[in-house]
Protein backbone atom coordinates (compact mmCIF):
# COMPACT_ATOMS: atom_id res chain seq x y z
CA UNK A 1 0.00 0.00 0.00
CA UNK A 2 1.53 3.34 -1.01
CA UNK A 3 0.58 6.66 0.54
CA UNK A 4 -2.52 7.51 2.56
CA UNK A 5 -6.00 6.35 1.66
CA UNK A 6 -7.67 8.29 -1.10
CA UNK A 7 -11.14 7.18 -0.01
CA UNK A 8 -12.40 6.20 3.41
CA UNK A 9 -15.91 4.97 4.05
CA UNK A 10 -17.02 4.79 7.67
CA UNK A 11 -20.33 3.42 8.88
CA UNK A 12 -22.02 4.01 5.54
CA UNK A 13 -25.68 3.06 5.38
CA UNK A 14 -28.01 3.65 2.46
CA UNK A 15 -31.67 3.34 1.68
CA UNK A 16 -33.62 2.96 -1.53
CA UNK A 17 -37.35 3.69 -1.40
CA UNK A 18 -37.23 3.50 2.38
CA UNK A 19 -35.55 0.10 2.46
CA UNK A 20 -32.06 -0.18 3.92
CA UNK A 21 -29.72 -1.73 1.35
CA UNK A 22 -26.33 -0.89 2.85
CA UNK A 23 -25.63 -1.45 6.56
CA UNK A 24 -22.78 0.26 8.38
CA UNK A 25 -20.19 -0.39 5.67
CA UNK A 26 -16.60 0.67 6.34
CA UNK A 27 -13.51 0.28 4.16
CA UNK A 28 -10.60 2.22 2.73
CA UNK A 29 -9.19 2.59 -0.74
CA UNK A 30 -5.42 3.20 -0.91
CA UNK A 31 -4.00 5.86 -3.20
CA UNK A 32 -2.91 3.36 -5.83
CA UNK A 33 -4.02 0.15 -7.44
CA UNK A 34 -7.37 -1.53 -7.72
CA UNK A 35 -9.63 -2.36 -4.80
CA UNK A 36 -12.40 -4.74 -5.81
CA UNK A 37 -15.80 -4.86 -4.16
CA UNK A 38 -17.14 -8.39 -4.40
CA UNK A 39 -20.28 -10.18 -3.38
CA UNK A 40 -23.25 -12.10 -4.65
CA UNK A 41 -25.91 -10.43 -6.77
CA UNK A 42 -28.03 -7.90 -4.92
CA UNK A 43 -25.96 -7.67 -1.74
CA UNK A 44 -25.43 -3.92 -1.95
CA UNK A 45 -22.24 -3.43 -3.99
CA UNK A 46 -23.72 -1.03 -6.50
CA UNK A 47 -25.72 0.70 -3.78
CA UNK A 48 -22.50 1.23 -1.81
CA UNK A 49 -20.92 2.98 -4.79
CA UNK A 50 -24.02 5.06 -5.38
CA UNK A 51 -24.15 5.95 -1.70
CA UNK A 52 -20.52 7.10 -1.75
CA UNK A 53 -21.48 9.50 -4.53
CA UNK A 54 -24.68 10.58 -2.79
CA UNK A 55 -26.85 9.27 -5.59
CA UNK A 56 -29.07 7.53 -3.04
CA UNK A 57 -30.14 8.43 0.49
CA UNK A 58 -27.28 7.68 2.87
CA UNK A 59 -25.78 8.23 6.30
CA UNK A 60 -22.26 7.72 7.61
CA UNK A 61 -18.95 9.26 6.68
CA UNK A 62 -17.25 9.45 3.30
CA UNK A 63 -13.78 10.99 3.21
CA UNK A 64 -12.00 11.87 0.00
CA UNK A 65 -8.32 12.66 0.54
CA UNK A 66 -9.11 12.98 4.23
CA UNK A 67 -11.89 15.53 3.71
CA UNK A 68 -15.46 14.64 4.63
CA UNK A 69 -17.67 14.93 1.58
CA UNK A 70 -20.79 13.11 2.71
CA UNK A 71 -22.66 16.38 3.25
CA UNK A 72 -21.94 17.52 -0.30
CA UNK A 73 -24.02 17.17 -3.44
CA UNK A 74 -23.07 14.49 -5.96
CA UNK A 75 -21.80 16.96 -8.56
CA UNK A 76 -19.47 18.59 -6.03
CA UNK A 77 -18.08 15.24 -4.90
CA UNK A 78 -17.44 14.31 -8.52
CA UNK A 79 -15.74 17.65 -9.20
CA UNK A 80 -13.34 16.88 -6.37
CA UNK A 81 -11.97 14.23 -8.70
CA UNK A 82 -14.19 11.19 -8.71
CA UNK A 83 -14.68 9.45 -12.05
CA UNK A 84 -17.76 7.25 -12.14
CA UNK A 85 -18.45 4.42 -14.55
CA UNK A 86 -21.95 3.21 -13.68
CA UNK A 87 -23.44 -0.23 -13.96
CA UNK A 88 -25.14 -0.67 -17.36
CA UNK A 89 -23.03 2.13 -18.84
CA UNK A 90 -25.79 4.77 -18.72
CA UNK A 91 -24.60 6.58 -21.82
CA UNK A 92 -26.91 9.28 -23.15
CA UNK A 93 -28.51 7.38 -25.99
CA UNK A 94 -29.84 10.44 -27.82
CA UNK A 95 -26.48 12.23 -27.81
CA UNK A 96 -23.63 11.46 -30.14
CA UNK A 97 -20.43 9.88 -28.88
CA UNK A 98 -18.68 13.26 -29.15
CA UNK A 99 -21.48 14.95 -27.19
CA UNK A 100 -21.33 12.28 -24.48
CA UNK A 101 -17.64 12.95 -24.10
CA UNK A 102 -17.94 16.74 -24.30
CA UNK A 103 -20.57 16.67 -21.58
CA UNK A 104 -18.25 14.73 -19.30
CA UNK A 105 -15.35 17.16 -19.56
CA UNK A 106 -14.82 18.94 -16.28
CA UNK A 107 -12.56 21.89 -15.57
CA UNK A 108 -9.51 19.68 -15.17
CA UNK A 109 -9.89 18.02 -18.55
CA UNK A 110 -6.81 18.64 -20.67
CA UNK A 111 -5.56 17.91 -24.15
CA UNK A 112 -3.47 15.17 -22.55
CA UNK A 113 -6.58 13.46 -21.22
CA UNK A 114 -8.32 13.74 -24.57
CA UNK A 115 -5.27 12.29 -26.27
CA UNK A 116 -5.23 9.39 -23.82
CA UNK A 117 -8.88 8.67 -24.50
CA UNK A 118 -8.33 8.86 -28.26
CA UNK A 119 -5.43 6.44 -27.93
CA UNK A 120 -7.31 3.99 -25.72
CA UNK A 121 -10.52 4.12 -27.74
CA UNK A 122 -9.74 4.75 -31.42
CA UNK A 123 -13.12 3.30 -32.35
CA UNK A 124 -14.83 6.16 -30.54
CA UNK A 125 -12.93 8.70 -32.63
CA UNK A 126 -14.28 7.05 -35.77
CA UNK A 127 -17.79 6.99 -34.32
CA UNK A 128 -17.77 10.51 -32.88
CA UNK A 129 -20.87 11.55 -34.78
CA UNK A 130 -22.84 8.37 -34.08
CA UNK A 131 -25.65 8.37 -31.55
CA UNK A 132 -24.55 6.50 -28.44
CA UNK A 133 -27.83 4.60 -28.33
CA UNK A 134 -26.94 2.87 -31.60
CA UNK A 135 -23.59 1.55 -30.29
CA UNK A 136 -23.05 -2.04 -29.17
CA UNK A 137 -22.82 -2.80 -25.46
CA UNK A 138 -19.04 -2.94 -25.63
CA UNK A 139 -18.80 0.35 -27.47
CA UNK A 140 -21.13 1.95 -24.95
CA UNK A 141 -18.88 0.68 -22.18
CA UNK A 142 -15.96 2.35 -23.93
CA UNK A 143 -17.90 5.63 -23.96
CA UNK A 144 -18.66 5.22 -20.28
CA UNK A 145 -15.01 4.54 -19.44
CA UNK A 146 -13.83 7.35 -21.70
CA UNK A 147 -16.13 9.83 -19.93
CA UNK A 148 -14.41 9.04 -16.66
CA UNK A 149 -10.89 9.05 -18.08
CA UNK A 150 -11.32 12.45 -19.73
CA UNK A 151 -10.72 14.18 -16.43
CA UNK A 152 -8.09 14.53 -13.77
CA UNK A 153 -9.35 12.11 -11.14
CA UNK A 154 -8.32 11.24 -7.61
CA UNK A 155 -10.21 7.95 -7.86
CA UNK A 156 -12.33 5.96 -10.30
CA UNK A 157 -15.49 4.21 -9.16
CA UNK A 158 -16.21 1.50 -11.71
CA UNK A 159 -19.33 -0.60 -11.43
CA UNK A 160 -19.44 -3.99 -13.18
CA UNK A 161 -17.72 -2.81 -16.36
CA UNK A 162 -17.66 -6.29 -17.93
CA UNK A 163 -21.28 -7.17 -17.26
CA UNK A 164 -22.97 -8.65 -20.31
CA UNK A 165 -20.02 -8.13 -22.63
CA UNK A 166 -18.51 -10.58 -25.10
CA UNK A 167 -15.20 -12.23 -24.05
CA UNK A 168 -13.10 -10.17 -26.46
CA UNK A 169 -14.63 -6.95 -25.13
CA UNK A 170 -14.12 -8.10 -21.54
CA UNK A 171 -10.43 -8.38 -22.35
CA UNK A 172 -10.36 -4.89 -23.83
CA UNK A 173 -12.16 -3.42 -20.84
CA UNK A 174 -9.81 -5.20 -18.43
CA UNK A 175 -6.80 -3.89 -20.33
CA UNK A 176 -8.21 -0.36 -20.29
CA UNK A 177 -8.81 -0.55 -16.56
CA UNK A 178 -5.32 -1.92 -16.00
CA UNK A 179 -3.92 1.06 -17.94
CA UNK A 180 -6.09 3.50 -15.99
CA UNK A 181 -5.11 1.94 -12.67
CA UNK A 182 -1.48 2.78 -13.35
CA UNK A 183 -2.30 6.46 -12.89
CA UNK A 184 -5.35 6.57 -10.63
CA UNK A 185 -6.69 4.31 -7.88
CA UNK A 186 -9.77 2.31 -8.82
CA UNK A 187 -12.64 1.05 -6.71
CA UNK A 188 -14.07 -1.73 -8.85
CA UNK A 189 -17.32 -3.60 -8.38
CA UNK A 190 -16.93 -6.79 -10.37
CA UNK A 191 -18.54 -10.23 -10.53
CA UNK A 192 -16.01 -11.72 -12.89
CA UNK A 193 -13.33 -13.26 -10.67
CA UNK A 194 -10.93 -13.66 -13.57
CA UNK A 195 -10.99 -9.91 -14.09
CA UNK A 196 -10.63 -9.36 -10.36
CA UNK A 197 -7.68 -11.73 -10.29
CA UNK A 198 -6.00 -9.79 -13.04
CA UNK A 199 -6.64 -6.27 -11.74
CA UNK A 200 -7.20 -6.14 -8.00
CA UNK A 201 -4.68 -6.00 -5.19
CA UNK A 202 -7.29 -5.77 -2.47
CA UNK A 203 -10.86 -6.93 -2.02
CA UNK A 204 -13.83 -5.86 0.04
CA UNK A 205 -16.54 -8.52 0.22
CA UNK A 206 -20.09 -7.43 0.94
CA UNK A 207 -22.93 -9.69 1.97
CA UNK A 208 -26.46 -8.58 2.80
CA UNK A 209 -25.35 -4.95 2.76
CA UNK A 210 -22.49 -5.51 5.22
CA UNK A 211 -18.73 -5.84 4.80
CA UNK A 212 -17.84 -9.43 5.67
CA UNK A 213 -14.23 -9.58 4.51
CA UNK A 214 -11.40 -7.27 3.51
CA UNK A 215 -7.84 -8.11 2.61
CA UNK A 216 -5.44 -8.90 -0.23
CA UNK A 217 -7.13 -10.20 -3.35
CA UNK A 218 -4.64 -13.03 -3.68
CA UNK A 219 -5.37 -14.33 -0.18
CA UNK A 220 -9.06 -14.59 -1.01
CA UNK A 221 -8.74 -16.01 -4.51
CA UNK A 222 -6.20 -18.62 -3.40
CA UNK A 223 -8.57 -19.93 -0.76
CA UNK A 224 -11.33 -21.89 -2.52
CA UNK A 225 -13.20 -22.50 0.71
CA UNK A 226 -13.28 -18.78 1.49
CA UNK A 227 -14.39 -17.95 -2.05
CA UNK A 228 -17.13 -20.56 -1.82
CA UNK A 229 -18.27 -19.32 1.58
CA UNK A 230 -18.20 -15.59 0.77
CA UNK A 231 -19.18 -15.51 -2.86
CA UNK A 232 -21.06 -18.76 -3.30
CA UNK A 233 -18.86 -19.90 -6.19
CA UNK A 234 -15.71 -21.92 -6.49
CA UNK A 235 -12.54 -20.07 -7.42
CA UNK A 236 -12.51 -21.70 -10.87
CA UNK A 237 -16.15 -20.95 -11.43
CA UNK A 238 -16.86 -17.64 -13.07
CA UNK A 239 -18.67 -15.74 -15.73
CA UNK A 240 -17.70 -17.58 -18.94
CA UNK A 241 -17.10 -14.25 -20.60
CA UNK A 242 -14.07 -13.84 -18.40
CA UNK A 243 -12.09 -16.74 -19.81
CA UNK A 244 -10.36 -14.85 -22.53
CA UNK A 245 -9.62 -11.96 -20.24
CA UNK A 246 -8.01 -14.30 -17.78
CA UNK A 247 -5.97 -15.99 -20.45
CA UNK A 248 -4.76 -12.66 -21.74
CA UNK A 249 -4.06 -11.48 -18.25
CA UNK A 250 -1.95 -14.50 -17.52
CA UNK A 251 -0.10 -14.13 -20.78
CA UNK A 252 0.54 -10.51 -20.06
CA UNK A 253 2.16 -11.11 -16.70
CA UNK B 1 -62.44 25.55 -50.14
CA UNK B 2 -61.88 29.02 -48.69
CA UNK B 3 -63.51 27.90 -45.45
CA UNK B 4 -61.13 24.97 -45.17
CA UNK B 5 -58.16 27.23 -45.82
CA UNK B 6 -59.42 29.66 -43.19
CA UNK B 7 -59.84 26.87 -40.65
CA UNK B 8 -56.41 25.48 -41.39
CA UNK B 9 -54.78 28.90 -41.15
CA UNK B 10 -56.52 29.87 -37.90
CA UNK B 11 -55.74 26.38 -36.61
CA UNK B 12 -52.08 26.92 -37.35
CA UNK B 13 -52.20 30.29 -35.57
CA UNK B 14 -53.87 28.77 -32.53
CA UNK B 15 -51.36 25.94 -32.68
CA UNK B 16 -48.61 28.54 -32.50
CA UNK B 17 -50.05 29.85 -29.24
CA UNK B 18 -50.42 26.36 -27.85
CA UNK B 19 -46.83 25.61 -28.73
CA UNK B 20 -45.53 28.73 -26.99
CA UNK B 21 -47.11 27.52 -23.76
CA UNK B 22 -46.52 23.81 -24.28
CA UNK B 23 -42.83 24.12 -25.18
CA UNK B 24 -42.00 25.34 -21.68
CA UNK B 25 -44.23 22.76 -20.03
CA UNK B 26 -42.66 19.98 -22.02
CA UNK B 27 -39.07 21.05 -21.36
CA UNK B 28 -39.74 21.52 -17.66
CA UNK B 29 -41.40 18.14 -17.31
CA UNK B 30 -38.81 16.42 -19.48
CA UNK B 31 -35.86 17.65 -17.48
CA UNK B 32 -37.28 17.99 -14.00
CA UNK B 33 -40.37 15.82 -13.90
CA UNK B 34 -42.32 18.84 -12.68
CA UNK B 35 -45.93 19.28 -13.74
CA UNK B 36 -46.06 23.04 -13.61
CA UNK B 37 -49.66 24.13 -13.17
CA UNK B 38 -48.46 27.70 -12.55
CA UNK B 39 -47.26 28.01 -16.13
CA UNK B 40 -50.47 29.79 -17.15
CA UNK B 41 -49.73 32.47 -14.57
CA UNK B 42 -46.46 33.30 -16.34
CA UNK B 43 -48.49 33.76 -19.51
CA UNK B 44 -51.08 36.01 -17.89
CA UNK B 45 -48.51 38.09 -16.05
CA UNK B 46 -46.45 38.45 -19.23
CA UNK B 47 -49.56 39.58 -21.09
CA UNK B 48 -50.58 42.24 -18.57
CA UNK B 49 -47.10 43.61 -17.96
CA UNK B 50 -46.14 43.37 -21.64
CA UNK B 51 -49.23 45.27 -22.73
CA UNK B 52 -48.70 47.91 -20.04
CA UNK B 53 -45.13 48.40 -21.25
CA UNK B 54 -46.28 48.53 -24.88
CA UNK B 55 -48.89 51.14 -24.03
CA UNK B 56 -46.16 53.40 -22.73
CA UNK B 57 -44.76 53.55 -26.26
CA UNK B 58 -48.15 53.61 -27.91
CA UNK B 59 -51.15 51.28 -27.91
CA UNK B 60 -51.82 49.85 -31.36
CA UNK B 61 -48.35 50.64 -32.69
CA UNK B 62 -45.68 48.23 -33.90
CA UNK B 63 -43.18 49.74 -31.49
CA UNK B 64 -45.59 49.19 -28.63
CA UNK B 65 -46.20 45.60 -29.70
CA UNK B 66 -42.50 44.87 -30.08
CA UNK B 67 -41.72 46.31 -26.67
CA UNK B 68 -44.71 44.43 -25.25
CA UNK B 69 -43.40 41.14 -26.63
CA UNK B 70 -39.93 41.72 -25.20
CA UNK B 71 -41.22 42.84 -21.80
CA UNK B 72 -43.79 40.03 -21.75
CA UNK B 73 -41.08 37.45 -22.40
CA UNK B 74 -38.78 38.96 -19.78
CA UNK B 75 -41.61 39.11 -17.26
CA UNK B 76 -42.51 35.48 -17.89
CA UNK B 77 -38.86 34.50 -17.53
CA UNK B 78 -38.47 36.46 -14.28
CA UNK B 79 -41.67 35.02 -12.79
CA UNK B 80 -40.65 31.50 -13.78
CA UNK B 81 -37.15 31.93 -12.38
CA UNK B 82 -38.51 33.22 -9.08
CA UNK B 83 -40.96 30.31 -8.93
CA UNK B 84 -38.24 27.77 -9.57
CA UNK B 85 -35.82 29.23 -7.06
CA UNK B 86 -38.37 29.99 -4.36
CA UNK B 87 -40.90 27.19 -4.59
CA UNK B 88 -39.73 24.34 -6.79
CA UNK B 89 -36.09 24.01 -5.75
CA UNK B 90 -36.86 23.28 -2.09
CA UNK B 91 -39.18 20.51 -3.28
CA UNK B 92 -36.97 18.63 -5.75
CA UNK B 93 -38.03 15.00 -6.05
CA UNK B 94 -41.17 15.66 -4.02
CA UNK B 95 -43.54 15.59 -6.95
CA UNK B 96 -46.84 15.62 -5.09
CA UNK B 97 -45.81 18.70 -3.14
CA UNK B 98 -44.59 20.35 -6.34
CA UNK B 99 -47.94 19.81 -8.00
CA UNK B 100 -49.77 21.17 -4.95
CA UNK B 101 -47.54 24.23 -4.83
CA UNK B 102 -47.94 25.04 -8.50
CA UNK B 103 -51.72 24.49 -8.36
CA UNK B 104 -51.87 26.76 -5.32
CA UNK B 105 -49.75 29.36 -7.05
CA UNK B 106 -51.94 29.32 -10.15
CA UNK B 107 -55.08 29.87 -8.06
CA UNK B 108 -53.46 32.55 -5.93
CA UNK B 109 -52.06 34.45 -8.89
CA UNK B 110 -55.41 34.53 -10.69
CA UNK B 111 -56.90 36.08 -7.55
CA UNK B 112 -53.97 38.48 -7.40
CA UNK B 113 -54.37 39.48 -11.04
CA UNK B 114 -58.10 40.01 -10.49
CA UNK B 115 -57.27 42.22 -7.54
CA UNK B 116 -54.84 44.30 -9.57
CA UNK B 117 -56.47 44.45 -13.00
CA UNK B 118 -60.07 43.51 -12.23
CA UNK B 119 -61.89 40.25 -13.01
CA UNK B 120 -63.28 41.20 -16.41
CA UNK B 121 -61.54 40.98 -19.77
CA UNK B 122 -60.14 44.24 -21.11
CA UNK B 123 -60.07 45.05 -24.77
CA UNK B 124 -56.67 45.70 -26.29
CA UNK B 125 -55.79 48.05 -29.09
CA UNK B 126 -54.07 46.30 -31.97
CA UNK B 127 -52.17 47.65 -34.92
CA UNK B 128 -54.29 48.19 -37.99
CA UNK B 129 -52.63 45.28 -39.76
CA UNK B 130 -53.15 42.86 -36.90
CA UNK B 131 -56.79 43.84 -36.63
CA UNK B 132 -57.39 43.01 -40.29
CA UNK B 133 -57.18 39.95 -42.53
CA UNK B 134 -55.22 38.81 -45.56
CA UNK B 135 -56.82 37.10 -48.52
CA UNK B 136 -55.36 33.61 -49.05
CA UNK B 137 -56.98 31.74 -51.95
CA UNK B 138 -60.28 33.40 -51.15
CA UNK B 139 -60.07 32.95 -47.38
CA UNK B 140 -59.82 36.02 -45.15
CA UNK B 141 -57.17 34.87 -42.73
CA UNK B 142 -56.68 36.98 -39.58
CA UNK B 143 -53.21 38.46 -39.65
CA UNK B 144 -52.68 37.45 -36.02
CA UNK B 145 -52.49 33.86 -37.25
CA UNK B 146 -49.40 34.72 -39.32
CA UNK B 147 -47.82 36.47 -36.36
CA UNK B 148 -48.47 33.52 -34.07
CA UNK B 149 -47.01 31.02 -36.54
CA UNK B 150 -44.00 33.24 -37.12
CA UNK B 151 -43.40 33.66 -33.38
CA UNK B 152 -43.86 29.96 -32.68
CA UNK B 153 -41.47 29.03 -35.50
CA UNK B 154 -38.92 31.52 -34.20
CA UNK B 155 -39.22 30.18 -30.65
CA UNK B 156 -38.99 26.58 -31.88
CA UNK B 157 -35.92 27.43 -33.95
CA UNK B 158 -34.36 29.37 -31.09
CA UNK B 159 -34.91 26.60 -28.54
CA UNK B 160 -33.68 23.93 -30.95
CA UNK B 161 -30.53 25.97 -31.68
CA UNK B 162 -30.04 26.55 -27.95
CA UNK B 163 -30.41 22.86 -27.19
CA UNK B 164 -28.17 21.79 -30.06
CA UNK B 165 -25.34 24.30 -29.98
CA UNK B 166 -24.82 25.38 -26.37
CA UNK B 167 -23.33 23.53 -23.41
CA UNK B 168 -26.46 24.19 -21.38
CA UNK B 169 -28.48 22.77 -24.23
CA UNK B 170 -26.31 19.67 -24.11
CA UNK B 171 -26.84 19.41 -20.35
CA UNK B 172 -30.60 19.79 -20.77
CA UNK B 173 -30.79 17.15 -23.52
CA UNK B 174 -28.76 14.77 -21.40
CA UNK B 175 -30.77 15.65 -18.29
CA UNK B 176 -34.03 14.82 -20.03
CA UNK B 177 -32.61 11.31 -20.61
CA UNK B 178 -30.91 10.68 -17.27
CA UNK B 179 -30.73 13.46 -14.73
CA UNK B 180 -28.86 11.45 -12.10
CA UNK B 181 -26.10 10.56 -14.55
CA UNK B 182 -25.64 14.21 -15.51
CA UNK B 183 -25.08 14.94 -11.84
CA UNK B 184 -22.71 12.00 -11.61
CA UNK B 185 -20.59 13.66 -14.29
CA UNK B 186 -20.01 16.58 -11.93
CA UNK B 187 -22.59 18.92 -13.42
CA UNK B 188 -24.81 21.09 -11.22
CA UNK B 189 -28.04 20.27 -12.95
CA UNK B 190 -29.96 22.76 -10.80
CA UNK B 191 -28.69 25.63 -12.93
CA UNK B 192 -30.11 23.90 -15.96
CA UNK B 193 -33.42 23.55 -14.09
CA UNK B 194 -33.56 27.28 -13.46
CA UNK B 195 -32.61 28.04 -17.04
CA UNK B 196 -35.29 25.73 -18.40
CA UNK B 197 -37.88 27.37 -16.20
CA UNK B 198 -36.73 30.79 -17.41
CA UNK B 199 -36.87 29.75 -21.09
CA UNK B 200 -40.30 28.20 -20.60
CA UNK B 201 -41.52 31.28 -18.75
CA UNK B 202 -40.23 33.55 -21.51
CA UNK B 203 -42.06 31.54 -24.16
CA UNK B 204 -45.23 31.66 -22.05
CA UNK B 205 -44.90 35.43 -21.50
CA UNK B 206 -44.41 35.93 -25.22
CA UNK B 207 -47.41 33.71 -25.87
CA UNK B 208 -49.43 35.82 -23.43
CA UNK B 209 -48.86 39.03 -25.36
CA UNK B 210 -49.54 37.27 -28.67
CA UNK B 211 -52.73 35.76 -27.24
CA UNK B 212 -54.03 39.24 -26.44
CA UNK B 213 -53.60 40.14 -30.10
CA UNK B 214 -55.52 37.07 -31.26
CA UNK B 215 -58.25 37.25 -28.64
CA UNK B 216 -58.40 41.04 -28.72
CA UNK B 217 -58.58 41.14 -24.93
CA UNK B 218 -56.50 40.49 -21.86
CA UNK B 219 -57.93 38.71 -18.84
CA UNK B 220 -56.69 37.22 -15.54
CA UNK B 221 -58.11 33.89 -16.70
CA UNK B 222 -56.51 33.63 -20.12
CA UNK B 223 -53.51 31.69 -18.85
CA UNK B 224 -55.65 29.02 -17.23
CA UNK B 225 -57.72 28.48 -20.40
CA UNK B 226 -54.68 28.14 -22.64
CA UNK B 227 -52.87 25.98 -20.08
CA UNK B 228 -55.47 23.23 -20.31
CA UNK B 229 -54.90 22.81 -24.03
CA UNK B 230 -51.15 23.23 -23.62
CA UNK B 231 -51.16 20.31 -21.18
CA UNK B 232 -53.17 18.23 -23.64
CA UNK B 233 -50.70 19.13 -26.38
CA UNK B 234 -47.77 18.25 -24.13
CA UNK B 235 -49.20 14.84 -23.29
CA UNK B 236 -50.19 14.05 -26.88
CA UNK B 237 -46.79 15.18 -28.19
CA UNK B 238 -44.94 13.20 -25.54
CA UNK B 239 -43.82 14.71 -22.25
CA UNK B 240 -40.35 16.15 -22.72
CA UNK B 241 -40.41 16.15 -26.53
CA UNK B 242 -40.17 19.63 -28.03
CA UNK B 243 -40.78 18.34 -31.55
CA UNK B 244 -43.71 16.33 -30.25
CA UNK B 245 -45.15 19.46 -28.67
CA UNK B 246 -44.80 21.34 -31.97
CA UNK B 247 -46.53 18.61 -33.98
CA UNK B 248 -49.25 18.08 -31.38
CA UNK B 249 -49.91 21.82 -31.16
CA UNK B 250 -50.76 21.96 -34.83
CA UNK B 251 -52.75 18.70 -34.80
CA UNK B 252 -54.80 19.69 -31.75
CA UNK B 253 -55.50 23.24 -32.86
CA UNK B 254 -56.41 22.36 -36.45
CA UNK B 255 -58.62 19.47 -35.29
CA UNK B 256 -60.28 21.79 -32.81
CA UNK B 257 -61.03 24.37 -35.49
CA UNK B 258 -62.33 21.80 -37.95
CA UNK B 259 -64.55 20.11 -35.36
CA UNK B 260 -65.90 23.42 -34.14
CA UNK B 261 -66.97 24.32 -37.66
CA UNK B 262 -68.00 21.00 -39.16
CA UNK B 263 -69.16 19.12 -36.04
CA UNK B 264 -71.28 21.68 -34.25
CA UNK B 265 -68.74 23.23 -31.86
CA UNK B 266 -67.39 19.94 -30.61
CA UNK B 267 -63.75 20.99 -30.90
CA UNK B 268 -62.95 20.67 -27.20
CA UNK B 269 -64.66 17.27 -27.00
CA UNK B 270 -62.77 15.98 -30.04
CA UNK B 271 -59.48 17.12 -28.53
CA UNK B 272 -60.21 15.31 -25.27
CA UNK B 273 -61.17 12.19 -27.22
CA UNK B 274 -57.90 12.44 -29.14
CA UNK B 275 -56.06 12.70 -25.83
CA UNK B 276 -57.82 9.58 -24.56
CA UNK B 277 -57.03 7.74 -27.78
CA UNK B 278 -53.35 8.64 -27.62
CA UNK B 279 -53.14 7.63 -23.96
CA UNK B 280 -54.73 4.28 -24.76
CA UNK B 281 -52.78 3.49 -27.91
CA UNK B 282 -49.48 5.23 -27.25
CA UNK B 283 -49.22 6.34 -23.61
CA UNK B 284 -45.81 7.93 -24.14
CA UNK B 285 -47.31 10.32 -26.70
CA UNK B 286 -46.52 10.79 -30.37
CA UNK B 287 -42.81 11.41 -29.87
CA UNK B 288 -42.20 10.70 -26.21
CA UNK B 289 -39.87 8.00 -24.96
CA UNK B 290 -41.63 4.86 -23.73
CA UNK B 291 -41.64 4.61 -19.93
Amino acid sequence: MSGPNVLEVRGLSARIAGQQVVHDVSFEVPASGVTAVLGRNGVGKTSSLRAILGLIERSGEVLLDGVRVDAERTDRIVRRGVGYVPEDREVFAGLTVAENLRLAERGGSTAEHRELVDTLFPDLVRRAGQRAGTLSGGQQQMVSLARALLNENRILLVDEPTKGLAPRIVTEVAETLAAAARTVPVLLVEQNLQVVERLAERVVVIDAGRVVHTGPARALLDDPDLVQRLLGVSAGEHDPSGEEAATTAEAGR
Amino acid sequence: MSTLILLLATGLGLGGLYFLVASGLSLIYGLMGVLNFAHGSFLTLGAFVGLAAGNLVGAGTWGGLLLGLVVGALTGAAAATATELGLIRPLYDRHIEQVLVTVGLSLATVALFEGIWGPNPRNVTRTEWLASTTDVLGAHVPNTAFLNVLAAAAVLGGIVAFLRYTRYGLIIRAGVENRAMVTALGIDVRRAFTLVFAVGGAAAGLGGVLATQSLNYVSPHMGASLLIFAFIVTVIGGMGSLTGAAVASVVVAVLQQLANFYLNNTGDLIVVLLLALVLLVRPSGLMGRPA
